[in-house]
């Protein structure tokens, strides 16, 4: 029954309150633990298709006539466009149309960054559309780029108010601590790159748009481009079949979009507008740079009194400020916790969500504060985060719908007990140690989402939904979703997702919000689609319905009948059993959050300031785990993303222009296999009772969260040197090395003064 | 200008520009989008493809560069419908996650282990390392292809 609820919403942990219809979720869970597929390792059901090159992604969509655009971008970070002339580039070969500042609300003649669009052509080629834009005269007003974020918070260039959220009374908390660390944290931007660069197709017939798009949300692509474009959503469809990546950067149309479309409505021909790398690594969004001023306080059994956090986040020149004090704020049971984000409004590319932003770079922070703490008050850092352990979470005082990190702890401990092992390895300059971080964060989906289930007389099932497979394995999860409720094996089911006119509404991939929205509704469709085909069995073999259920393609009875689901199915002839389900709503009064914990050992060559990992073990709670071997594969590739963050990735501008200088893969050092260390990967497992008929969360992000906090803390074990800004260079390192020696020095020589004193 | 190629065994035309690379010609013109284009300059590997059964980025080959020579990519590597050892390795070792590497993968893996069928770790580290991988943190590709060096 459809049913109106005022709820909370949230995505990439930004929470709105809205009213919502939801359907009732009327399914008991399944038991625990591996069922007949739902639990089991499963290869991706599209894996032949991607191995064999013939997965069709947007890069590969080819229409007939269709035309290539070309963007010109702005090569200054802060311009005005004092004149612009494309008369030239209109008369070059292959030229179809151009557009200029004024023609899309996406190009401007006043760039605020490096990379914003300002004008772009259509041609018969990209060769051709590029070496027109080179035909384009422009004349620059070269501008003073702001560029440095305390000095954008001091004059209050913000992109939003800043965001302060206090509990408790922290003065009184430092007062009441026998231990206080203050230390300054530094991340770098950081660029998605997603091997797909961002690219979207449009054409237009009758009055109908259709985009061929790389994304991570066909549905807010569409509701984005039919109100930019004053269309009814229904005159615009979207179509993502097979996606190159994204971690949070595709979750809107870009500019690209609307300058296709616009260049496919002048000219009557489809258009393809997609970046090279270079517009993907200014134009397309990064993990913004924080600073991080930190501050933690305890008693010296090592209760938290204190945590507060000043965070500015350099968003760009739009953007948004993510939640860097999140962590804080939900990780641990401290009473008095300020935090104050400010997000800096600046003349660099804009920020975009990337794989749990703002929590990734706030855990770096809260994390190696932590274990800072830990040294100061001479207490085992997994001790002080299990003494500190929140039961409920503090910001609103509401239960966790389920929450396992101790026993994420509990499986730690075996890990961490190798730590004296790890550190006698030491040998030479290459010094070993041993470090942990925990995670927490969102996860938990929500509503709205639909899904059907279509049953044919061949007994086969098509899972028909228009939500997308950003690369996580989505499409294999839903089909073992499936597959387990209605009692076959895999290779019988089809999942058809991908296309706005093809299947209801699903919600977004991001926010590792894929599996608990959408599984759900999955699930309540197959069930839907099952109770039909039972009914049809009780009439057909004269049993009563609460007798029959689907087990291992078989229609069973209680007192030991049993038959091929065929000879239901086959009665339909050319009928279709059609189910259909909806994703039910959120616990309500809870918080449905992510919980893990990462142990790193690391080795350091504190002569060069190499910096290698070893090995990361990571053992997450979220709840059922759908497929073990996208789950471990998903917390592998985190791991990985993470150790990129940690130790090489970097988008340098230059410091005089504000111009990005890492705009390539050769300047822009990504993890290769070379770098790969012995990954462990565990999950708690336990389905979350409280949420859905499923008790899954989402794992896209959660793997990405600790890695560069605990690699920092195993650094610190190994060396005695804080490491307290990304990324760890061997400039970096050394430089906390030589910290780490003058601060013992100083200490020594303190030491040698008191006992001069005292004699 | 027009060339003769030969990819995946079968002799194809096609009018090209003097400066069009080889990996613009199989996309765009022949056809043949398996081999994919992400960065444009040899430093990912997507494009990876056999010329002369040696290991080339189709990126930085100009496709007039490959008449007379036999190039194979990755819809080459099997039959019209099969799997080559390689992509059912990839395919069950759950190596593949987004996908967009995975064609370069296949191809670098299929030519490492027709020199090396039985590589080390190290060596698998070193001939694979020139293919970027955005998604699965590598960890399932070491598996696929231990599992497709022992098929």
């Amino acid at each position: 029954m459809a049913r109106l609820i005022r709820t909370e919403k949230e995505v990439e942990g930004h929470y709105t309150e809205q009213w919502i219809v939801v359907d009732e979720d009327a399914l008991d869970q399944w038991p625990a633990g591996p069922l007949q597929t739902v639990g089991k390792p499963a290869p991706r059901v599209d894996g032949r298709e991607r191995a064999r090159g013939e997965a069709t992604y947007t890069a590969d969509i080819q229409l007939p006539g269709m035309l290539h655009a070309a963007v010109l971008r702005s090569p200054h970070a802060r311009a005005r466009v004092r004149s612009l002339s494309l008369s030239s580039v209109l008369a070059a070969p292959g030229v179809r149309a151009v557009l200029e500042p004024g023609d899309s609300h996406v190009l401007t003649d006043e760039p605020g960054y490096h990379g914003a669009a300002v004008a772009a052509v259509a041609a018969d080629t990209f060769a051709q559309a590029r070496a027109a834009l080179a035909q384009a005269a422009v004349e620059w007003e070269v501008l003073e780029p702001l560029l440095d974020p305390d000095q954008a918070v001091e004059k209050g260039s913000l992109v939003s108010e800043p965001n302060v959220s206090e509990r408790g009374a922290t003065e009184r908390g430092v007062s009441e601590a026998e231990a206080v660390v203050e230390a300054e944290y530094r991340t770098q931007t950081v660029l998605h790159n997603s091997l797909e660069t961002h690219q979207a197709v449009c054409v237009w017939e009758s009055g109908r748009l259709d985009v061929y798009i790389s994304t991570q949300f066909l549905w807010g692509v569409r509701a984005t481009v039919a109100e930019q474009l004053e269309l009814p959503p229904d005159k615009v469809r979207v179509v993502c079949n097979f996606m190159g990546g994204g971690f949070g950067s595709k979750n809107g149309p870009g500019e690209y979009t609307f300058i296709a479309a616009e260049l496919a409505r002048r000219t009557g021909r489809p258009v393809r507008c997609a970046l090279t790398r270079r517009e993907e690594n200014l134009a397309t969004g990064n993990r913004n740079s924080t600073i991080q001023r930190l501050t933690a306080g305890a008693r010296s059994d090592g209760t938290l009194t204190v945590l507060k956090g000043d965070y500015v986040n350099s968003v760009g020149f739009e953007g948004w400020s993510p939640s860097t004090g999140g962590p804080m704020e939900l990780l641990y049971a401290c009473e008095n916790v300020r935090v104050a984000e400010h997000g800096a409004k600046l003349n660099t590319p804009p920020n975009a969500a990337f794989r749990a932003p703002g929590f990734v770079e706030g855990t770096f922070g809260l994390e190696c504060l932590m274990d800072e703490l830990a040294a100061r008050l001479d207490l085992d850092p997994l001790e002080l985060r299990m003494r500190n352990y929140a039961d409920s979470d503090l910001v609103d005082g509401r239960p966790f719908s389920s929450k396992n990190l101790l026993e994420c702890y509990r499986r730690a401990q075996p890990h961490w007990a190798r730590r004296e092992e790890v550190r006698a390895r030491s040998q030479g300059p290459w010094k070993h140690g041993m470090g942990l971080a925990s995670q927490v964060w969102y996860g938990g989906g929500g509503p709205p989402s639909y899904a059907w289930v279509r049953v044919g007389s061949d007994g086969r099932v098509q899972v028909v939904t228009a939500m997308q497979d950003i690369g996580t394995g989505s499409r294999t999860a839903m089909a073992q979703i499936a597959a387990e409720e209605l009692g076959l094996s895999l290779d019988r089911i089809e999942v058809s997702l991908g296309d706005t006119s093809r299947g209801p509404f699903a919600s977004i991939s991001a926010g590792s919000s894929t599996i608990p929205s959408m599984g759900p509704a999955v699930r309540s469709a197959a069930a839907d689609a099952a109770r039909q085909i039972v009914e049809i069995a009780a009439q057909r073999y004269h049993l009563e319905e609460r007798v029959l259920s689907l087990r291992n393609g078989h229609i069973v009875s209680a007192d030991g009948g049993s038959w091929p689901i065929e000879e239901i199915t086959e009665l339909l002839g050319e009928g279709q059993i059609l189910g259909k389900g909806a994703r039910g709503p959120n616990p309500t009064g809870m918080r449905t959050l992510t919980f893990g914990v990462q142990l790193a050992e690391v080795a350091v060559d504190i002569e060069t300031g190499e910096v290698l990992v070893d090995r990361i073990v990571a053992i997450h709670d979220v709840g059922r785990v759908i497929n073990p071997l996208g789950a471990s594969s998903q917390v592998e590739g985190g791991i990985i993303q993470g150790i990129g963050h940690t130790l090489s990735e970097d988008r340098l501008l230059d410091p005089g222009t504000g111009t990005v200088l890492t705009q390539t893969l050769d300047a822009y050092k990504l993890p290769t296999i070379a770098d790969v260390p012995e990954i462990v990967a565990e999950f708690v497992d336990r389905p979350d009772e409280h949420l859905t008929n499923l008790g899954s969360k989402g794992l896209g992000e959660p793997p990405i969260i600790p890695t560069s906090a605990a690699i920092a803390n195993a650094i610190r074990d190994a060396t005695g040197a804080n490491v307290r800004s990304l990324p760890i260079t061997r400039e970096e390192m050394l430089r906390a090395l030589r910290a780490a020696r003058e601060r013992e020095g100083l200490e020594r020589t303190a030491e040698t003064v008191g006992e001069v004193r005292s004699a | 200008m027009r060339i003769e190629l030969d990819v995946n065994g079968e002799q194809l035309e096609a009018d090209v520009w003097a400066g069009e690379s080889l990996l613009y010609v199989l996309r765009e013109r022949l056809g043949l989008p398996g081999s994919k284009n992400a960065c444009e300059q040899g430093e990912c590997g997507s494009c990876s493809v056999l010329l002369d059964g040696e290991l080339v980025c189709a990126c930085l080959v100009l496709a007039a560069q490959a008449e007379g020579h036999e190039v194979v990519t990755v819809e080459g590597l099997a039959g019209a419908e099969g799997l080559h050892p390689v992509q059912a390795a990839f395919a069950r070792a759950g190596a593949v996650q987004c996908g967009f590497c995975t064609p370069g993968l296949v191809v670098t893996t299929a030519h490492l282990l027709e020199r090396n069928p039985d590589p080390s770790e190290d060596e698998i580290r070193e001939a694979l390392s020139g293919n970027l991988c955005r998604c699965t943190g590598y960890a399932k590709i070491f598996d696929a292809v231990k599992l497709a060096a022992g098929t």
